[in-house]
């Protein structure tokens, strides 16, 4: 994947010349045609990670489009704060890259694990979360964060990784990638865990069972209607993803498919929604702003209760049960 | 220099006013860091940063990153006092439906970064200025820091990153007024010797009185101090500078002055000095 990226990145730093790469002391034959051929564009700023998000926020803040790279972890936990106060908050141009998603650099051991990366970065308000889910992926990915104002990350696996679109897919950030339909179970992927999926999608096939596999790779901005679709139409949703099953994609169709049906009684999540406060004023008035007062929350509850209750409302309905098994490939 | 001089003491003395009058009203603390740096702010807008009131985002403009956020009251003063917005914005200091908060935060006219975590603001500075370099742009990054910001390990992954990119439009001032949240500098975590540490990193470094109008004219008035290098200037201050009973006092990070000692602080600061 880090070549897909580096070579769509280029292209795209042909073509927009406001486009820089940072890299963290990292990228060993990936990262020197992009310095060769814009070195004015390229910096290594060393082994300094807290630098690497500070710089690039303030470099955004002059108009420029700004890449940060570097592996696992590095990129975003070691400096996280950064990222919140300085990136994202300021909603500057400035798109994470982090090679080694989930368990890519293997015996390499857990330090170089990244997986709560995708939740901690989805759970920054502003922040584009997009693990590809092949080369393929990652070349279209790439593209389409460097048009998108604000920040992103861009999750990718190392090298090597199977090709799984032969030709390229639609691709827009916050979109569902639909490979194929089945009304048994459908696979929600997202990264690469992809490959590996279409492979048991194959297996499952073979028995008769109709499967289908959509590749997820915008973790967020979320594609909810797909899910809600799939949800209609199929008995099981497996999500698979290469990351705890805290906070990621999981973390997210679950909270689709409970706003929507639940536990036979339906789910409302009260809280800030996804932004920061810009609001200023005592912590009273901020829970206000967020609709946390006590009357508020009453209000907000007998609302709800009489959404859901009035003839027509479409929450609260059970997954449809499906009867006996077989191949029920939907056109 | 002399009408300089003469300028920058009374916006001085109006940032500290209006300091004491916003923590007071707010209940807010942190009065005793905003006056620390009171004359160093003056000394930047009443006289050393190209900008424009009228224009905030100017292209061209010169940058000040206040990475000490806390010092909020007077950074939002001195905006005020320069034309940013009306004078009134600083009733409202930290109250509720504000634009103004306890830390300096972008969205405010004339603010640069969202600062109130330490160790950040240089960071930013550094892309400023190499953003600058990089389009052939001639305008300056002043970064204004505190002492206690120089314990974060940021501070220096950007202080390593600025020489060696011979950031020459790049100015960091720290304000060193030897108090830091739970106790002396001294004792907390020493700097000293803090300049050598500058020097040893590469920057091109002046020690000032952070409160002497002239000294500090002198200072920012030529920097970037030397071509090729970034310039650090160490600012000698008092934590409360200007009200007698906050001077060095470590209580007056946290507590914000009643209306007793409102009336004798501005007592002291209405006779000009």
């Amino acid at each position: 994947m880090r070549k897909a990226f580096i070579s769509a990145l280029r292209e795209v730093a042909a073509a927009d010349d406001r486009v820089f790469l940072l890299v963290g002391d990292l990228g060993y034959t990936v990262v020197e045609p992009f310095a060769q051929e814009f070195p004015d564009r390229f910096l290594n700023v060393g082994v300094a990670e807290q630098n690497l998000a500070g710089i690039a926020a303030g470099l955004a803040s002059t108009g420029k489009v700004v890449f940060t790279y570097s592996i696992g972890n590095f990129p975003t936990l070691r400096c996280l704060e950064q990222i919140r106060n300085d990136i994202c908050y300021d909603r500057a141009a400035v798109k994470i890259v982090a090679v080694g998603g989930g368990m890519a650099y293997g015996s390499l051991g857990m330090t170089h694990h990244a997986t709560e990366d995708l939740a901690i970065m989805r759970a920054l308000p502003g922040m584009e979360v997009i693990a590809p889910g092949d080369p393929t992926e990652t070349s279209l990915a790439t593209r389409a964060i460097a048009a998108r104002p604000g920040p992103g990350y861009l999750r990718l696996g190392k090298a090597g990784e199977p090709v799984v679109h032969t030709k390229p897919p639609p691709f827009t950030v916050g979109k569902a990638i639909t490979l194929s339909r089945g009304c048994d179970v459908t696979f929600v992927s997202t990264g690469g865990m992809l490959a590996p999926v279409v492979q048991a999608a194959e297996q499952l096939r073979r028995k008769g069972i109709g499967v289908g596999v959509i590749s997820m790779p915008t973790v967020k901005p979320f594609d909810s209607d797909s899910i809600r679709a799939v949800a209609e139409q199929c008995e099981l949703i497996i999500t698979v993803e290469e990351h705890n099953v805290i906070g990621g994609l999981g973390s997210a169709v679950s909270e689709v498919l409970a706003a929507e049906r639940g536990m036979g009684g339906g789910l409302k999540r009260l809280g800030i929604q996804d932004r920061f406060y810009d609001e200023i004023g005592s912590q009273e008035y901020l829970r206000a702003q967020a609709g946390l007062t006590a009357v508020q929350l009453a209000e907000t509850a007998e609302t709800c209760l009489a959404e859901r209750r009035s003839p027509g409302a479409r929450v609260g309905k059970p997954l449809r049960k499906r009867q006996g098994s077989g191949t029920r490939e939907q056109a | 220099m002399a009408s300089d001089t003469t300028a920058v003491v009374e916006l001085a003395r109006k940032i500290r006013v209006d300091v004491l009058r916003m923590t007071h009203k707010a209940g807010a603390s942190h009065a005793g860091t905003s006056l620390s740096i009171a004359d160093v702010l003056a000394v930047l807008y009443g006289s050393v940063l190209r900008i424009q009131a009228t224009e905030p985002e100017w292209p061209d403009r010169d940058r000040l990153v206040v990475s000490k956020g806390h010092s909020a009251a007077a950074v939002y003063a001195v905006l005020a006092q320069s034309g940013f917005y009306p004078r009134t914005w600083l009733d409202t200091f930290c109250q509720d439906g504000s634009r103004l908060a306890g830390h300096v935060t972008r969205g405010v006219p004339g603010v640069e970064a969202s600062t109130g975590s330490l160790g950040h603001g240089l960071a930013i500075g550094c892309g400023m200025a190499i953003g600058a370099k990089r389009s052939r742009r001639r305008y300056r990054v002043f970064v204004l820091m505190s002492d206690g910001e120089c314990d974060e390990g940021s501070t220096w992954e950007a202080a390593l990153f600025g020489p060696h990119h011979k950031l020459d439009n790049l100015v960091a001032i720290v304000d060193y007024n030897k108090i830091q949240s739970l106790g002396s500098v001294k004792e907390v975590l020493d700097l000293e010797p803090l300049a050598e540490k500058w020097r040893a990193f590469g920057w091109s470094v002046q020690e000032v009185d952070g409160h002497d109008h002239e000294q500090l004219l002198e200072a920012l008035g030529r920097a970037p101090l030397a071509k090729g290098r970034p310039s650090c200037i160490i600012a000698h201050t008092v934590k409360g500078k200007g009200v007698s009973f906050m001077e060095h006092q470590l209580a007056w990070h946290y507590k914000s002055p009643d209306a007793e000692q409102l009336r004798e602080a501005l007592q002291e600061l209405e006779v000009p000095r």
